[in-house]
């Protein structure tokens, strides 16, 4: 088993991601510069945060046009992995691999903080260590993570179990309150048609050791781990 | 023949634009009275094409390609010399 993380010039999670998977969650990991490209086969490519080109454009927008998207879409069309974290998780909404976009905060500045996230389906590659319903404390840290989608594509999302986590209290209800960015029905985490791909704006990698405040993240990475397990 | 492009980026009706709404209370902080405000972006493109439509037609494609997200954005070309 191998898992990738990609970086771009302006990625600032790299290494907290290969960091996490390598020696916290003991996946063999390779960090990749994104002009490498894929140099071998992986059972799961992660995007990691940061501000891949500066934000320029869009959030995300210079980097989902890369040659290297390009192969990361050959990978999730073959059935490989794929997250995207925060800046990933705009670079996959800019490139088509999830629906709807990641675009400023409601209150337009940058946000960093701890929230909660319920976890509204626990039957995907991504959630399954996890039981549906799990209230998890995670951090976000961005500006442009209000997630927006046309209201054909969020009734099909909805439908078909296709948002993985929304915002919500301490006590698991999705209120207004409890939704930092203005985010569409609090969705921060969604996934792709066939349940291989998923981003989300909340960074599971500041929240997989205790000795930073929370483990509750952890279980992303090892519910991937299993999948790949279980699915060869 | 060299062409000048103008491709205007802006908000679908409907859309939230958070910093219009910072910037429209920042004028009336400043003592200006206004209705509304919407943002946009403009790029301003100089190349080469044989014809206006030939222009125009290669930046539409920049614009579904990269310049406009269609989730949020509607886009405007103007091909101006």
């Amino acid at each position: 088993m191998r898992f990738a993380v990609i970086q771009f010039g302006g990625s600032n999670c790299d290494y907290d991601a290969h960091y996490v998977l390598s020696e916290i969650c003991g996946v063999d990991t390779d960090l990749l510069w994104y002009k490498s490209g894929l140099s071998r086969a992986y059972d799961a490519v992660i995007l990691p945060g940061g501000f891949s080109y500066g934000d320029y454009l869009r959030a995300g927008a210079i980097a989902s046009r890369t040659a290297v998207m390009e192969e990361i879409v050959r990978h999730a069309r073959e059935g490989g992995l794929v997250l995207g974290i925060c800046n990933g998780a705009q670079i996959l909404a800019e490139s088509g691999l999830v629906p709807g976009t990641f675009t400023i905060n409601a209150y337009p500045k940058f946000i960093c903080k701890w929230v909660y996230l319920r976890v509204e389906n626990a039957e995907t590659a991504f959630t399954s260590m996890y039981r549906e319903g799990d209230v998890i404390r995670i951090p976000i840290a961005h500006k442009e993570g209000r997630y927006v989608a046309p209201g054909d594509e969020l009734a099909d999302l909805e439908a078909s179990g296709r948002i993985s986590f929304r915002f919500c209290s301490p006590d698991g209800k999705i209120t207004p309150d409890s939704n930092p960015n203005g985010a569409l029905g609090n969705i921060t985490g969604v996934l792709n048609e066939t349940g291989n791909v998923m981003a989300m704006m909340p960074h599971p990698e500041r929240a997989s050791e205790e000795e930073i405040g929370s483990v509750d993240g952890k279980k992303i990475f090892l519910s991937m781990i299993r999948h790949v397990e279980m699915n060869g | 023949m060299k062409f000048l492009i103008k491709i205007t980026i802006s908000l679908k009706e409907g859309m939230l634009d958070p910093e219009a709404t910072a910037i429209l209370h920042a004028l009336a902080n400043l003592g200006f009275e206004t209705d509304e405000l919407k943002s946009a972006k403009v790029y301003f493109i100089r190349l080469g094409a044989d014809t206006v439509q030939d222009a125009h037609a290669q930046a539409t494609k920049m614009c579904e390609r990269l310049l406009a997200n269609p989730v949020i954005h509607h886009y405007e070309i103007e091909v101006l010399q």
